[in-house]
């Protein structure tokens, strides 16, 4: 990528900056995880995917933005909010959404669901279902980082409601004692299910919770890619350097319900609405390319490759087999 | 292209809702994300939101319309400029494959509850030469053994390097394999036991040695939950190479909390392999082979064993295989079938029921999943009489399963119910009298043998 005419200079205000050609490649990642969410939400709606599922809406640049900061190798672990995450990883459309609805072709092969889902060759470690475990988990993918000698480092996201967990605070206090190369990115989209972050925390700058433990943090906005980009890329060049955990607070929001259930009565419509209009971090990358001279064709083409590669991911979901039921009986226990 | 807007399922048990109110009306241009109607269901009432984007063209169900069924089409979408169709464009949806009734379910008899044909069960390969060690020494020579042959094993846990083991099992092992291979943990068993699952998920294999089992129980949902059930949660990708051991049971006088057996609690749970050795070459052979599982195993060992001596092969490759029970003592009159520390418990029965002439067959299980039911059967076809013998709770106690699997593979050559014996059913007492009443004793043993045989 030359500098020069295509570099943007800011993403407005005096913010960090990407180049046009990042821009725009995570215009699409963005964009994909949107359209992807909202199909899966419809295919929700239509009975295909059953049990629980959790969208990502609003929250894309959080993912996104730190993905463009890693290299292959980097090891990745979250929560049930997980879609995102897999797509941004590399994880094809197709996989994660046969694994949603059920089908012997999906990434678990249909025995893990919309929270549980996994890639070795993507460096994806789930896709966990209980509050706060993928911390410590998290740490343990970065030990073993350490462990092999690499300078490869782990991610492990939470929510805000996650942050109150007695384990995250554990996993600050060894990945600290141990220097481990772990990034930890609370995802504060103010809400765990219905209970605002103010209710639940009486922290209220969780970017400093690591502090006891000498743990830098920073409180990013999380709506604003080249705002996420560089304070990954500052994160990674610290835990690269063996210098230990990071800890990042993304401040994001999520336009849906907590669950596909949830009929989010704890916050006002005018709340969603606003944030929407005014903080989109698709439109906000959107009107930057615009500005900068992307023109409005070329952004349909992405748009209407995206709508392309999702509504195939629907089709195979729905066109592919549910699991053998033989299935029931395999990988319980590896050979010995 | 006009496109149907169907009666959405807003929950993951609504079948039928009503339309409360509609949003928007005919003509209204719509964006995703901007919400169409109201819906009430079982639950609650719910906003329906578009996905995709066009113009309202054609409302089909009225506000006020009850018990819609999920699916059936609601309201048109065209875009800019289409004519709007009368009807819904298509039939409305079939139900997916999931949810009719001919879906393929499984048969509800899971296959390990199922009666199977049972194996043979093969005699034990002899190792040669023996020595006596204790089961200290054995479990320590297990882990050095293992650290020395395959670089990815590790040992993390409390006092576990510089302190050389809260109960000296891991005596000099930070000397041989140094700080990065043997390493102190702070008390932070969730913490720590997270991590080092989390380590084992990328192919490392980690010994995690919890002072006692007990406080297991902060990290149990790490064994259950993430090593337990990743390989199957994953479709078979990520296995969890990872050894949890430490001493279980009771030890003495050391009160309720710091006294308890984990062996039904973690037996339970599909995904792990739960052992129990009782002697040193238990303790060796198979602390091996759990290192070297590719599972996660729950290695239970006991403080009172730990000092005990025992003849153990000196072959430098001795291993155990994992699932395959020990027949201790041969007898035809009745199979007492226990592990750990009751075992010895149970040879001290079985040699005063011999003096009284009544010749009892020991099994020591050595593996409590899976469960070597084959042995178990085999010897029960010839006694026709069972007593089972723990440490820990009767109530879906390890001998509730070991009756059940005899009920279903030889009720016809039973002669006489199955007796459990067991821990009493009260938290451990701290007093010596009361201690020694809670737990079984040989003489229980001997009097439950002479009730049925
Ligand atoms: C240990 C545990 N407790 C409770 C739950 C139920 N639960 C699932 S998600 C959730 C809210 C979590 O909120 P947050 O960490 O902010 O993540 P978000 O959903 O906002 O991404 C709760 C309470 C759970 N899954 N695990
Ligand atoms: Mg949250």
């Amino acid at each position: 990528m030359q500098a020069g005419k295509d570099d943007i200079q800011k993403t407005g205000g005096n913010g960090p900056s990407l180049t046009r050609e990042q821009f725009t490649q995570a215009f699409h990642d963005m964009l994909l995880i949107r359209r992807f969410e909202e199909k899966a939400g419809q295919l929700y709606g239509m009975g295909l995917i059953g049990g629980f599922c959790h969208l990502y809406i609003g929250q894309e640049a959080v993912v996104v933005g730190i993905q463009m900061a890693l290299k292959d190798g980097d090891k990745l672990i979250t929560s049930y909010r997980d879609h995102g995450q897999m797509l941004a990883a590399g994880m094809t459309p197709r996989g994660v959404m046969a694994e949603l609805t059920g089908r012997a072709t999906g990434y678990s092969r249909g025995k893990g669901g919309s929270m549980h889902m996994f890639s070795r060759e993507k460096n994806f470690y789930g896709g966990h279902g209980i509050v706060g475990a993928q911390v410590a988990l998290g740490i343990g993918l970065a030990f073993a980082n350490k462990y092999r000698g690499t300078d490869e480092v782990s991610i492990a996201y939470f929510g805000d409601g996650a942050a109150n967990q007695g384990q995250v605070y554990e996993s600050f206090n060894l990945a600290a004692l141990h220097k481990l190369p772990c990034i930890f990115v609370i995802e504060n989209n103010l809400y765990g299910m219905g209970t605002s972050v103010e209710r639940a925390s009486a922290s209220h700058e969780m970017w400093r919770n690591g502090e006891p433990w000498g743990i830098p943090g920073r409180r990013v906005d999380g709506m604003d890619i080249a705002t996420v980009n560089e304070a990954a890329v500052e994160a990674v060049a610290h835990c690269r350097a063996g210098k230990g955990p990071y800890l990042l607070e993304m401040m994001t929001y999520r336009y849906r319900g907590h669950s596909m259930s949830d009929p989010a009565k704890y916050r006002k419509r005018e709340e969603v609405d606003e944030i929407r209009k005014t903080r989109d971090p698709i439109e906000h990358v959107r009107q930057i390319l615009l500005d900068a001279g992307t023109t409005q064709e070329d952004l349909k083409a992405i748009e209407n490759d995206i709508k392309a590669v999702v509504n195939d991911s629907a089709e195979f979901a729905q066109t592919s087999p549910e699991p053998d039921a033989a299935e029931l009986y395999t990988d319980v226990l590896l050979e010995a | 292209m006009a496109t149907d807007i169907l009666m959405p399922a807003l929950s993951p048990t609504m079948t039928e809702g009503t339309i409360a109110r509609w949003l928007k009306k005919e003509g209204d241009a719509i964006s995703s994300g901007d919400v169409l109607a109201e819906i009430e269901t079982d639950k609650a009432t719910m906003e329906v939101e578009a996905v995709e984007e066009g113009i309202l063209g054609r409302i089909l169900v009225p506000e006020g319309a009850q018990n819609i069924a999920v699916n059936t089409p609601i309201a048109i979408l065209v875009s800019e400029g289409e004519e709007v169709p009368e009807k819904s464009a298509a039939a409305p949806q079939a139900a997916p494959a999931h949810q009719t009734d001919d879906a393929p379910v499984a048969s509800p008899v899971s296959a390990s509850a199922a009666p199977r044909a049972l194996s043979t069960p093969e005699p034990e390969k002899d190792w040669g030469p023996t020595a006596e060690i204790t089961v200290r020494e054995a479990l320590n020579q297990a882990m050095a053994a293992e650290l020395r042959r395959d670089p990815d094993v590790f040992l993390l846990g409390e006092e576990v390097a510089q302190y050389q083991g809260a109960y000296k099992v891991s005596q000099g092992l930070l000397a041989e394999f140094g700080e990065k291979r043997v390493i102190d943990m702070p008390i932070t068993e969730h913490g720590f036991t997270g991590m080092a699952v989390g380590a084992a998920l990328t192919g490392l294999k980690p010994i995690v040695e919890f002072m006692t089992m007990n406080f297991s129980m902060q990290a149990i949902d790490h064994i259950i939950n993430s090593a337990a059930k990743t390989l199957y949660m994953s479709g078979g990708q990520m296995g969890c190479p990872i050894v949890f051991r430490g001493p279980n049971g009771a030890a003495a006088r050391v009160g309720a909390q710091h006294s308890q057996c984990y062996g039904s609690w973690y037996a339970h749970v599909p995904g792990l392999k739960v052992v129990a050795p009782w002697s040193s070459a238990d303790a060796k052979g198979l602390l091996r082979a759990s290192i070297r599982d590719p599972n996660p195993v729950v290695f239970l060992e006991n403080e009172i064993l730990y000092g005990r001596k025992f003849e153990c092969p000196t072959d430098e490759d001795f291993i155990l295989p994992i699932g395959k029970a020990k027949v201790e003592r041969e007898g035809a009159h009745v199979t007492i079938v226990t592990f750990s520390i009751m075992v010895g418990v149970a040879l001290q029965a079985a040699e005063e029921l011999a003096q009284q002439g009544i010749e009892a067959e020991v099994i020591n299980l050595r593996t409590l999943r899976p469960l070597d039911t084959a042995t178990v059967v085999e010897s029960v076809k010839k006694t026709s009489r069972l007593v089972t013998v723990e440490e820990g709770w009767p109530f879906a106690g390890i001998g509730a399963e070991v009756a059940m699997q005899v009920i279903e593979h030889a009720f016809d050559w039973l002669d006489a119910p199955p007796v459990r014996i067991a821990g009493e059913d009260v938290p451990m007492p701290f007093a010596a009298n009361l201690e020694k009443l809670a737990l079984p004793q040989a003489s229980h043993i001997v009097d439950a043998v002479r009730g049925i045989v």
